[in-house]
Parts: structure tokens; C-alpha cells; sequence
């Protein structure tokens, strides 16, 4: 449940007539249904998966879609080796949208090697990891970009190149990260909907750093638990993962948003109390960069109502404060916000679970509802359904580009 | 004085009633020390979920478990099946005293979370045990009746009653029987909170490991208030494989796969 200001682009690949893409789609479909036949044999696991997204509204510009089908796979090959102590992880993803060209894309989510010592591991390679504990908003995870195209919730990450050394020891686990390489954060493209206007153009991204995505950064987390309190402690120092937007003409003469990535230094706090039914949640930032530096926070608690009206059912409320002490000048939505949520998990064979939620912003009354359901069928299968709405955005939010992008989206994933 | 004397006339049977609680906590006591000592195992569980119509549905998981010496052991359970949840795993440190502490792995989204381990009541991956079903059992978890000896299948059986000690606990009291030659769980019947006849756990297919420890091949249990069941197989029971503290902190739980 997270939410980027601003969306938009990656037009790498260059416009192809519609009529083309669709029977390009139509065969990539073909083929990935035949995959969990071809992968089923021992290491291979993962996923593919048909979503379908419809926009109520009329989208701000005619380019953009109302409604989108796409194809995704996760495939996830795994191997292990010198009695566990190394191994190697590779997690493929594809996604095919008959729509939004920029939604069509490929990464290397993982392509790691693991090697567990005595009381330390090494990781080299291409990696995925998260740091936080609070549910609406992550601002201690640095790490990963995210690939904003996949869901505008910032919750999918594309992998990172990295090289990793982490000591467990009796006073917590530290891990010293060295990150070679930057991924820039995917955006929809001209068709695509939940994007800005106008549209962000990543091709045209500049960097404050002269080595731009060569830039070496480095990072260092300090992790550890006493009783019930969890914490963590980390710092990061390299190129902004968040871009800022310059507005610019592109050689087509299209005026188009232009990502601008900083150097940025960032110290990170994150914090669980967990108390019986309730846990407390605090994550807290300082932020250094040449633009302004700036502190935030996010805070609350969730607490769990177990077996609600005699039932196996568990009800979780989660209420959670989002600060930023930039307040109107934030580049993020969420600096005088409250997140309230319900969580409903029916414990039952099928593992349906309902979270749902909203986001308001306290001064402009601006509202973000948001709806995340799923059920297994069967053994294999797996259905989830996503709502977002926005309500009263102003237009001095980075919010008010959704507005009229509100959506439903239905998915159906086979798993193998 | 008349009182007093009504005192007098109680005071023996006050005494002979804790004999029972006394008898009950000495074969506890005795269960522990008889499964004390093993450090550590591996093993395969697979759970086989039954409605009352008959629909099935499968679970794997594969679980190690680490031996503490003064407190209730370490587990890590991760789920391999359904294949939704590949990958999930779940990081157990429990206690005899207290709430356990619990991190989950997602996989999906390479987050450990803490969870709030006071929710053992209720169902573990959809299934009719509750995770303090199958959490270890340490006799400070309960306090105990001795009833008498009732056979069990032909087996010679102490019938008690345990009592958990937690006040989250989804029971108020089980009947557990338990085989006096080898001192080991046979039967259990679990009483919900208005001390209703809810489930039976049976024990099926004993085997000794290291010429010491017994460990039953299959855990059926039976809800008897919704039709619901649970086979609960355990396979490929190893022990003492090398498994140390190491393999019990949040790296191991996102390296466990």
C-alpha cells in the first residue's frame, strides 16, 4: 500500500503498430501457457499470470487506455550446493500488456549467489531485499528500485546488482552493502494509464553524479531484536531510488517530464514493539540531498482481533501516521496523512485474505481508498482483486495526475 | 468450633487432591526428560486437509527444530506446498514461560516480519491444529490432573488432564493419554472454551530414533464440530544433523528455502 507521486515511460523500444503487438501478445500467450509444463521439472518454480485492468473513467488524454489486458511470468530456478553452504538463485520476470508498451518489460528480479559461513553469509550478484516494518508507506527501503509499471503501489522492485556481506552475531546481524550499477524507475508510456501528464520520458534522465548509472553506492544495516522490540538501524549513501521531474521537450518536440536523480545520503530507523495482540510500528528517515534535506516518519500500530464472533476468522485494524516535515513541499504525497485499514484473514483452506484501506491527507482532504483481495482455488491457482480510488485529490498533489485513473483488477495466476 | 471441625473433616481430602495434580506433573516431567537430549532434527510434514464433504487438499513443509537447553526449542518451518506460499517460512523461538517470538518470511515481497505469536489458537495454514497443536510442548505450558489408567487401543495408557497455563490458549483443558512403558502421547481430546468436545488427536506409528526418541509417523486429528480433518504425516525424520544456532536467526529464515 504505497504510493508514487509520479508515474510515467521507458520508450526504449520505439512504437509498433498496435495490430502487431496484439498478435505478438497472442503468441507469447500461447507459449507461456505451454511454460509450467516445460519448467515442472525439478528446480523450476514460479508463475504465470493473466490480469485484466479496467479504468472507469475517461483517462485525461485520449492516448491512454480504458482498459488493459497483460501476461506476466515469474519463473524462479534454484540451486544448492557444498552440503547448503552456497547457493544460486535466478527469478526471471516477463510482463506483455496488449496496451502500454512501457508495461511490456523484462527484468532479472534475482541472479544471486549465496554463500552461508559460520556466522556470516555473502551475497554477489543480482539481488532483492527489504527493510521496514510499517504497511502504508516504506521509507527505510532504499535499496531496490522500484518498478512503478507493475503496480503503482511501489511494492514490486526490479533487482539491484549488489555485493553483500552480513555478520550474525550475538549482538545482531550487520550487513555492508556495496551496489554497483543503478536501475532507473520504470514508468507507463504514452498509452498507459496511472502516469502523469505530461508523461515522464526516461530516456532523457540526468544525473547529479558525472558516472550517472555507474555510480557505486554503498549502504550498512544494523539489524537485531531484545525480547519483543525488532529494530533496525541502516544508512545509505549513493543515487536517489526517487527522481525528481524536470519538465522538458523531447526530440520529437513533446513536452515530457525528464527524471533527475540526486545524490543522496539517508539514515534510516526502523522500529517494531510487539505486544501480544498489537504491534507498534515507528520508520524513520533523514534524507540529505543538494535540493533539501528532510526528515519523515511513519508510525502506528496493527492490532489483531483473533477468532472474531466465535469464528477462525482474525480482524486486524491497522491505523498508521505519515509525516513529512516538508509538509506542503514534499515530493511525496503523504506528509500530514493517516492510514487506516482493516485486515481480514478467514484462516481457511483457501487462504482468502481482504485488506482494505485508505490514505487521507489531512490538510488538502484528499483521499486514497484502496482494496487488495485473494483466495487460492485449488491447489495451484490463485485469484486476487485490486481497487484504487482516489478521492478530492487537489491539484496541487502529486496525486491529483490519478485522478481520473481510478481501477479494478482482477488476476489469475497458475503457479507450477 | 463447629467450623473448625468441618475444616478437620476437609483438610484430608484437601490433601488427597493434590495428589492428582502432583502425579500428573511427575509423568509430564517424564516425557520431557525421556525426549530430552536429542539436540536437533529435520523432517518432512505433510498435511492432508478434509472437509465434511469429503474435499481434500494438501499441504508440505519441511521443518528443523534446535534443542535449548533451559527453554522450549527453536523451530523453522518452511511451507513448499501449496505452491501459492513456495518459499514462506517461519521462524519459531519458544518458550516455556510466555509468548513465543515468531518471524514470517515472504518471499514475494523479501520482507520478515514479526508477527504476534499470543494467536495460537487459531487454524495453522487452514488445518484443524492450532499452531499450539504442534508448537513444542513444555510441561510449563500446562498444569496437570492425574485421572487413573485406561487402555488405549490395547495399549496400557495414564488417562490426565493438562490445563494450559496461557489464557490465550484455545482450550480449556485436554485429556491426553499416554503410554506407560514409553511415556509418550497416544490420544488427545481438546476441549474448546466452554469446555465442549471440539477435537481428537491420534498418534499413529511410532518409531525410535537414535535408540531413544519416539516420534509418530501421523497425527490424525479430528474436529468434531465441524466434520473437518487433518492427517498430519511426518516424514524423513533425520537427527542431530549439525543444525546450530546459526541456522535459527532472520538470514537463516530468508535463506531457508
Amino acid at each position: 500500500m504505497r504510493y508514487h507521486p509520479a508515474p510515467p515511460i521507458d520508450s526504449r523500444i520505439g512504437y509498433r503498430h498496435a495490430g502487431r503487438s496484439r498478435s505478438r501478445l497472442l503468441q507469447t500467450c500461447l507459449l507461456l501457457l505451454w511454460l509450467p509444463s516445460l519448467l515442472s521439472a525439478a528446480d523450476w518454480s514460479g508463475y504465470v499470470e493473466g490480469q485484466l485492468r479496467t479504468f472507469p473513467q475517461t483517462a485525461l488524454d485520449s492516448d491512454q487506455s480504458d482498459a488493459s489486458l497483460s501476461l506476466a511470468v515469474q519463473a524462479e530456478y534454484y540451486q544448492r550446493w557444498d552440503h547448503g553452504k552456497q547457493s544460486l538463485l535466478f527469478v526471471p520476470f516477463a510482463r506483455l500488456d496488449n496496451q502500454d508498451e512501457e508495461r511490456s518489460h523484462a527484468d532479472i528480479r534475482e541472479l544471486i549467489w549465496t554463500y552461508a559461513g559460520d556466522g556470516f553469509e555473502t551475497r554477489a550478484g543480482i539481488g532483492k531485499l527489504f527493510w521496514g516494518v510499517t504497511e502504508a508507506l516504506h521509507l527505510v527501503d532504499v535499496i531496490n528500485q522500484t518498478d512503478l509499471v507493475e503496480n503503482p503501489d511501489g511494492e514490486q522492485k526490479l533487482g539491484q546488482p549488489m555485493l553483500k556481506l552480513s555478520l550474525e552475531q550475538e549482538w545482531g546481524i550487520l550487513d555492508f552493502f556495496v551496489l554497483p550499477g543503478f536501475r532507473e524507475r520504470t514508468f507507463p508510456g504514452k498509452e498507459g494509464r496511472l502516469r502523469t501528464h505530461p508523461r515522464v520520458e526516461p530516456d532523457l534522465a540526468e544525473y547529479e553524479s558525472d558516472r550517472q548509472q555507474r555510480h557505486i553506492d554503498f549502504a550498512l544495516r544494523w539489524s537485531h531484536y531484545i525480547g519483543d522490540w525488532d529494530f533496525g538501524l541502516s544508512h545509505f549513501h549513493g543515487t536517489s531510488r526517487d527522481p525528481l521531474f524536470v519538465p522538458t521537450l523531447s526530440s520529437k518536440g513533446e513536452l515530457v517530464l525528464a527524471p533527475y536523480y540526486e545524490q543522496m545520503q539517508q539514515t534510516g530507523l526502523d522500529l517494531q514493539a510487539t505486544k501480544g495482540d498489537w504491534l507498534w510500528k515507528l520508520e524513520a528517515i533523514h534524507r540529505h540531498l543538494d535540493s533539501g534535506s528532510y526528515n519523515a516518519a511513519t508510525g502506528g500500530f496493527e492490532y489483531t482481533l483473533i477468532g472474531i464472533r466465535d469464528s477462525v476468522m482474525d480482524l486486524g485494524l491497522l491505523a498508521e501516521y505519515l509525516y513529512d516535515n516538508r509538509r506542503d513541499e514534499a515530493t511525496t504525497p503523504f506528509e500530514n496523512d493517516l492510514f487506516l485499514a482493516i485486515r481480514l484473514s478467514a484462516n481457511d483452506i483457501a487462504g482468502s485474505e481482504l485488506l482494505a484501506g485508505v490514505i487521507r491527507d489531512l490538510d488538502s482532504r484528499a483521499s486514497l481508498f484502496n482494496l487488495e483481495a485473494s483466495r487460492r482455488l485449488g491447489n495451484a491457482w490463485k485469484a486476487s482483486l485490486q481497487a484504487r480510488l482516489w478521492f478530492a485529490v487537489p491539484d496541487d498533489d502529486p496525486l491529483f495526475a490519478y485522478r481520473r485513473d481510478d481501477y479494478v483488477e482482477f488476476s489469475l495466476a497458475r503457479y507450477f | 468450633m463447629r467450623y473448625l471441625l468441618l475444616l478437620s473433616l476437609f483438610l484430608p481430602l484437601a490433601a488427597q487432591a493434590l495428589m492428582p495434580g502432583q502425579r500428573g506433573l511427575e509423568i509430564a516431567r517424564e516425557m520431557e526428560q525421556r525426549d530430552t537430549g536429542f539436540h536437533d532434527f529435520e523432517s518432512s510434514m505433510t498435511m492432508l486437509l478434509r472437509n465434511r464433504q469429503g474435499e481434500e487438499s494438501l499441504r508440505n513443509m519441511r521443518n528443523k527444530t534446535l534443542e535449548q537447553a533451559d527453554d522450549g526449542d527453536k523451530t523453522l518451518i518452511i511451507f513448499d506446498e501449496p505452491l501459492d506460499i513456495k518459499g514462506t517460512a517461519l521462524l519459531s523461538f519458544s518458550h516455556k514461560v510466555g509468548d513465543d517470538d515468531q518471524w514470517l518470511y515472504l518471499p514475494a515481497l523479501k520482507r520478515v516480519k514479526r508477527i504476534a505469536s499470543r494467536n495460537k489458537s487459531g487454524p495453522f495454514m487452514g488445518s484443524e491444529f492450532a499452531y499450539e497443536d504442534i508448537a513444542s510442548q513444555e510441561v510449563e505450558k500446562y498444569t496437570y490432573k492425574y485421572i487413573g489408567e485406561e487402555n488405549f487401543e490395547g495399549q496400557a495408557a495414564f488417562l490426565m488432564e493438562r490445563y494450559p497455563v496461557d489464557s490465550n490458549s484455545g482450550y480449556t483443558r485436554q485429556q491426553i493419554w499416554v503410554d506407560q512403558e514409553r511415556y509418550i502421547p497416544l490420544k488427545i481430546d481438546f476441549y474448546d472454551r466452554k469446555n465442549t468436545l471440539l477435537k481428537t488427536l491420534v498418534f499413529r506409528g511410532y518409531q525410535q530414533y537414535l535408540g531413544k526418541y519416539w516420534r509418530a509417523n501421523q497425527m490424525f486429528m479430528e474436529n468434531h464440530q465441524t466434520g473437518k480433518s487433518t492427517l498430519l504425516s511426518w516424514e524423513k525424520y533425520e537427527f542431530q544433523t549439525g543444525l546450530d544456532e546459526g541456522d535459527f536467526n532472520k538470514n537463516s529464515l530468508k535463506r531457508a528455502r
